[in-house]
């Protein structure tokens, strides 16, 4: 199998591999939510799956043909902006982009058992693992984006009365920093 | 230790979790995923039971010794009290339609927030204590026994159920987790369980004034300070009549409208709504909170909360009652008010002053809702609006769940807003989004804890997917919303999952438009931004009053 061959097959199968790979991210749910996840297509009647959908599809033609950093950043945080927030440890959350390791693997799995691991595979796999590290600031972002709100919400809070008092403007203004977070 | 899997065992991998019987499975008391314990000082001042220190993180929640016997005499009294829920407990068919409806469900992907599931909490003690097959069969039958792990369930998810109903309006039998959720958090607080955002909300409200704790004073300077505001924006200073007797019309408002950004520029276009109006009214410091977090705990406290908008009603002698862009409040009022304490005989059936409209529908709690007020007068012309000072808005139109599930207001709102924005500046979300079907903001029933964001980021999510298709299809840039909390947590939600959406009031934008004589030309919003295509006059003029 050449290089070409594997991206062409990998390009041909798209479909099959974007569908095992959604699944596999939706067993990392409990089965009642996961047979939902699968069973629901319409997208605001089941946002996460559709996120996640729009998300994995953007990433795969990342792995395939290249794309920008903030670009791919902008698909995978598609994903991990829920699943940051949700009830996984970090390792959790971010499980899925090794899920479409074993996505393709499965796809690939008769010419494995036939004729061993394909080379080129490999080099999919450590753009996979490039991927992978994207997610880890990705992650980042998302988690320090939740303190930021929390901080901004205790301010939000009383903004009224400082404003009265002539402590803060705007809102709004991201750089305000009349007032520091741990003046409360 | 454990082996590393080998690149070739991935394939075989399962990451699916064990699929445990659902009574099996314990919550985890996480940081971010519940609300915090109730501190005793709030149960103190509300004559609570059982105030004491203690910690959802502790093994040891220090429940009273007869806990178990407190809990089951209280809801075998609840359902001898209220057929509907005997009716809930014995009619639900698991059709599962309710299944998915749930945003805390959608966010989370936890099963347990399946409102079906959720009701099974309390169902199971149903079957146990109460069905003769679940007293023999036990957990055959679905009945289990109560034990301090159930309570920290319910605990759990019963906080996970913002009450907003919309489970309700799927299922074929009316079921109403929202019911069966505040009794059931009733009978927690039976036992000292409450959570610190609600009882601190309560305890200030009974004894200071309103949920935020503001004494009278602050709250009149507060207003103040929003007449001068207006005037620097408008060249009016309204009137702001605190606590004064022999008006017509007392008006009340939830405390986010005059503590908190943005709600406090609907505040502004309150007061400039009725100085336009040149309305025979009064606000009271003493019925200073329209929002209601004493039904979030109890009947009981929501009933004493509530009695004070009537004390103050008669004390001031007016004839009846206006409320502010409120959420739950009109739930309050709406379905609870007259029967906790009515019949309010000594107020008139409310009758606009200025177009005659007699409100029918306030018959018996002689309370008005400010969008029927203002909808009617808009119907009767009796506004000069100029909807290009909103031109730089464009608006979608979030239906808050109690005004739209628990009492109807769809039409209003929406028509307030065609008649204050310029044509093509109003989108509404996909339809199985709005009006009845509307998603939670995930953060209604007390959940505006700052520990509990995670909750509330996921179970806003559903709303906040649909608003970013509009925001993208149609360049959405604001949130119009008659809510008190939502204006409090959509912010966050935004920020989080839609950047660059803003939230407002719909009087805030009402206020934009009135046309006053007299005024001065207007160059900026209420928030003091620039208005389309006066950016440089609104510079100039900015320079002048900053
Ligand atoms: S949060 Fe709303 S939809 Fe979910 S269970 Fe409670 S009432 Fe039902
Ligand atoms: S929709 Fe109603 S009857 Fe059906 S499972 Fe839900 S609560 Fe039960």
């Amino acid at each position: 199998m050449t290089r070409m061959d594997l991206q062409g097959f990998l390009s041909e199968k798209r479909h099959l591999v974007l569908e095992r790979w959604l699944n596999l991210i939706f067993e990392t749910y409990p089965p009642e939510t996961a047979r939902f996840l699968k069973r629901e297509k319409d997208r605001f009647a089941n946002p996460v799956a559709y996120e996640f959908h729009e998300g994995i599809k953007g990433i795969y033609e990342a792995l395939l043909y290249g794309m920008e950093p903030d670009r791919v950043s902008y698909f995978l945080d598609r994903v991990i902006s829920i699943r940051a927030i949700q009830d996984f440890l970090p390792s959790g959350a971010l499980t899925f982009i090794f899920l479409l390791k074993t996505a393709i693997r499965k796809e690939l799995e008769k010419e494995i058992r036939e004729k061993g691991v394909p080379e080129e595979l490999l080099e999919i796999e450590s753009r996979i693992d490039g991927l992978a590290l994207l997610c880890f600031d990705v992650y980042m972002r998302r988690r320090e984006k939740l303190y930021e709100l929390r901080v901004d919400e205790v301010k939000r809070r009383v903004s009224g009365l400082l404003r009265m008092a002539g402590l803060v403007v705007d809102l709004d203004q991201k750089n305000n920093k009349e007032v520091k977070a741990n003046e409360f | 230790m454990a082996a590393i899997p080998k690149p070739e065992e991935l394939a075989n991998i399962s990451f699916r979790p064990p699929g445990r019987k659902w009574m099996d499975t314990k919550p985890e008391f996480k940081e971010g995923t519940h609300c915090h314990a109730a501190a005793p000082k709030w149960l103190e001042w509300l004559d609570y039971p059982f105030p004491r220190s203690w910690s959802t993180y502790d093994e040891d929640w220090k429940l009273p010794k007869n806990w178990k016997e407190i809990f089951l005499v209280g809801f075998n009294d609840r359902l001898n009290k209220y057929r509907s829920l005997r009716l809930f407990m014995d009619i639900c068919v698991r059709c599962g339609a309710c299944a998915d409806k749930c945003q805390f469900f959608l966010g989370t992907g936890d099963p347990k927030n399946m409102p079906v599931l959720r009701a099974e909490l309390m169902r199971s003690l149903y079957r146990r204590y109460h069905t003769t097959a679940g007293k023999i069969l036990g957990r055959l039958a679905g009945a289990r026994e109560l034990t301090e792990d159930v309570v920290k369930e319910l605990y759990y998810y019963l906080y996970q159920c913002s009450e907003c109903r919309r489970c309700s309006a799927f299922c074929p039998y009316g079921i109403d987790m929202a019911d069966i959720t505040i009794l059931g958090r009733e009978l927690l607080s039976s036992i000292g369980l409450g959570i610190e955002w609600a009882m601190a909300s309560v305890g200030s409200c009974f004894k200071i004034g309103s949920h935020i704790g503001s004494p009278p004073h602050a709250f009149k300077d507060m207003l103040e300070f929003f007449a001068d505001e207006c005037e620097v924006v408008t060249g009016i200073r309204p009137r702001v009549p605190v606590n004064e007797k022999g008006h017509e019309i007392l008006f009340i408002m939830p405390s986010g409208d005059y503590f908190a950004d943005p709600g406090t520029f609907n505040c502004m276009g309150y007061l400039l709504l009725f100085e336009y109006l040149d309305l025979d009214y009064t606000i009271s410091t003493f019925a200073a909170e329209g929002g209601n977090f004493g039904y979030f705990i109890s009947h009981e406290m929501g009933k004493r909360l509530n009695a004070k908008f009537y004390a103050e009603a008669k004390r001031l002698g007016v004839k009846w009652i206006l409320g502010g862009e409120c959420g739950h409040m009109w739930r309050v009022i709406n379905q609870y008010m007259d029967t906790w304490n009515g019949p309010a005989d000594f107020l008139e059936e409310p009758v606009s002053p200025i177009t005659g409209t007699k409100f029918e529908n306030a018959k018996s709690t002689k309370m008005v809702h400010i969008c029927e007020f203002t909808a009617d007068l808009i119907k009767h012309g009796k506004l000069n609006l100029d909807p290009s000072r909103n031109a730089h808005i464009v608006l979608t139109f979030h239906d808050s769940c109690n005004p739209a599930r628990a009492m109807g207001l769809l039409e209003e709102p929406r028509y307030i807003i065609k008649n204050v924005l310029p044509p093509g500046h109003f989108y509404e979300m996909p339809e199985n989004t709005i009006r009845e079907k509307n998603f939670c903001c995930g953060s209604g029933s007390g959940f505006n804890a700052d520990e509990y964001l995670p909750i509330r980021l996921r179970g806003g999510f559903p709303r906040a997917s649909a608003v970013r298709y509009v925001h993208e299809k149609y360049g959405v840039n604001h949130v119009g919303m008659i809510c008190a909390i939502d204006r409090a947590v959509f912010p966050p939600l935004m920020d989080y999952w839609v950047p660059g959406v803003d939230i407002t009031g719909i009087h805030e934008l009402v206020g934009n438009a009135l046309v006053f004589p007299g005024e001065r030309e207007r160059v900026v919003d209420l928030r003091k931004r620039p208005l389309k295509g006066k950016e440089k006059e609104a510079e100039k003029f900015l320079e002048e009053v900053m």
